[in-house]
């Protein structure tokens, strides 16, 4: 029997909604891990019952819990995430030198293939991976070390590489990106890589057709196009079909073309989802009027979804990692709220309610489509 | 033996819902009970202390005695009443954020 688990990471816990092939009805469970911060939880594509959840708190520093039954129990594994050689600096807010320093996991991707090999992307922004099903982590020094390490500066929420896509038709095919960075990819397996902003075109940086620099929110893939890229900026929504080596802006009417979440539908790749938050100091939906923008032309033709959305005095944030699609027949969309609500649409976003709507804030939602 | 208070969460992690209890050779510091702290519960490991350089966590303090021994040296003798297992060596959380 087929159905979809949602896992949800919020400010104070894990949880995580199931439902059948149908999706009206949804079994909330959790909180798992009550009070820690949870930035991020994610399923290996290879065994559904193994998660990954990255557990954070001020006062305790970094965990990884692993699960091998679908999220029902949960038991820690390594949490050492420590730079390779001599971690040197980036830049500061104040444009000083800063060292390197760990502080949280942002983003776990399991691999494709193999549910005991992770990626993992962490603030100071680098990337990590385990072999081992998370006891034992390393870093892919390639990455900082590319040239442009030290130049690198934190975004207002710190310096994070938020986002990992793997190529599903080149293993050695990897795309991250860094606020604020940018984007970057390896084409040889994280030994390598390459800065991929070029189109990319951001005022608040002194040169705003740099190389590095740009603040990178989200990119999305779909599985079958890997070449083709979508983007949200801080501002500006882009899309790249040459995997990243050029970029154009794709906003179109989009009311703001701020935001964090972008994702793709799961059988049109042309069909792109992004949620206009205004400004990058308000960080609320405009008007107050919470939609989800669709584009079936792979962007700058944008309508408003807006159906079973709240459409006054709404004003929570969507977050980076908050966005995610099933795949079932009808796709399902899935995004979650500051506010603490998670919507879903079972028909591409034509119609939409909330599954659960009282969490704690709401950091990521991601979808397993379970067969 | 040594008598250790863990914060709320620590306990969870560790799975334990008191006082943990601790055999401690040789000298009894912070160093050393925490040592054997993290022997006896690995899951510690980098929640109290950072995993390389050993320090303490920014937000935690070491009590004992009704004094705040966080700034004191890692390998300075704790108090007799914590040696002779009086008083506990005590883990805090720090009243920050919300």
């Amino acid at each position: 029997m087929s159905g979809v688990r949602v896992l949800v990471g919020t400010k104070k816990g894990a949880f995580t909604l199931e439902s059948d092939g149908k999706r009206e009805t949804w079994q909330v469970n959790g909180p798992h891990f009550g009070g820690w911060e949870i930035y991020h939880l994610k399923g290996s594509p290879a065994d559904p019952n193994r998660l990954y959840a990255s557990q954070s708190s001020g006062w305790f520093g970094q965990l990884i819990q692993r699960s091998s039954d679908g999220g029902k129990t949960w038991a820690p594994v390594g949490n050492k995430f420590t730079y390779d050689g001599v971690p040197g600096t980036h830049q500061w807010y104040d444009g000083t030198p800063h060292p390197w320093e760990f502080k949280r996991v942002w983003h776990l991707e399991p691999s494709l293939t193999n549910p005991d090999h992770v990626y993992a992307g962490v603030e100071d922004a680098a990337m990590f991976q385990t072999t081992d099903g998370g006891q034992n982590w390393s870093e892919l020094p390639g990455l900082r070390g590319h040239g442009s390490g030290a130049t690198w500066s934190p975004g207002a929420g710190g310096l994070g590489l938020h986002t990992i896509l793997l190529d599903p038709s080149n293993p050695k095919r990897m795309f991250i990106a860094i606020s604020a960075a940018g984007a970057f990819r390896t084409d040889d397996g994280g030994g390598s890589w390459k800065p991929i902003n070029q189109g990319l075109h951001s005022q608040y940086i002194p040169d705003p057709k740099a190389e590095t620099g740009h603040c990178v929110h989200r990119i999305a893939m779909h599985k079958s196009r890997p070449e083709t890229l979508y983007m949200q900026k801080h501002w500006d929504v882009l899309r790249t079909d040459n995997a990243g080596d050029s970029w154009q802006e794709v906003s179109g009417n989009l009311p703001t073309d701020f935001g964090f979440v972008i994702d793709v539908h799961a059988h049109e790749p042309e069909t792109i989802y992004v949620v206009p938050i205004k400004s990058d100091s308000e960080h609320f939906p405009p008007d107050g009027k919470l939609r989800v923008y669709r584009s079936r032309s792979g962007g700058n033709e944008w309508e408003a979804l807006t159906r079973g959305l709240p459409q006054q005095d709404c004003y929570v944030n969507v977050l980076r990692d908050a966005m995610a699609i099933d795949s079932m027949d009808s796709c399902g969309v899935y995004f979650g709220t500051t506010g603490g609500q998670v919507y879903a649409s079972t028909d591409g976003g034509d119609n939409w309610s909330a599954i659960v709507r009282d969490l704690p804030a709401v950091l990521s939602v991601e979808v397993q489509t379970l067969r | 033996m040594i008598r250790v208070t863990l914060p709320w969460h620590l306990r969870n992690l560790a799975r334990v819902d008191s006082e943990v209890m601790l055999a401690v050779a040789g000298q009894v510091t912070q160093r050393s009970v925490l040592d054997a702290l993290e022997e006896a519960y690995p899951v510690l490991r980098g929640t109290i202390r950072d995993h390389d350089t050993a320090k303490r966590r920014p937000f935690l303090r070491f009590f004992a005695c009704e004094e705040d021994l966080s700034h004191e040296s890692p390998d300075a003798p704790l108090p007799e009443a914590v040696v002779n297992g009086k008083e506990p060596f005590m883990v805090v959380g720090a009243i920050a954020g919300g």
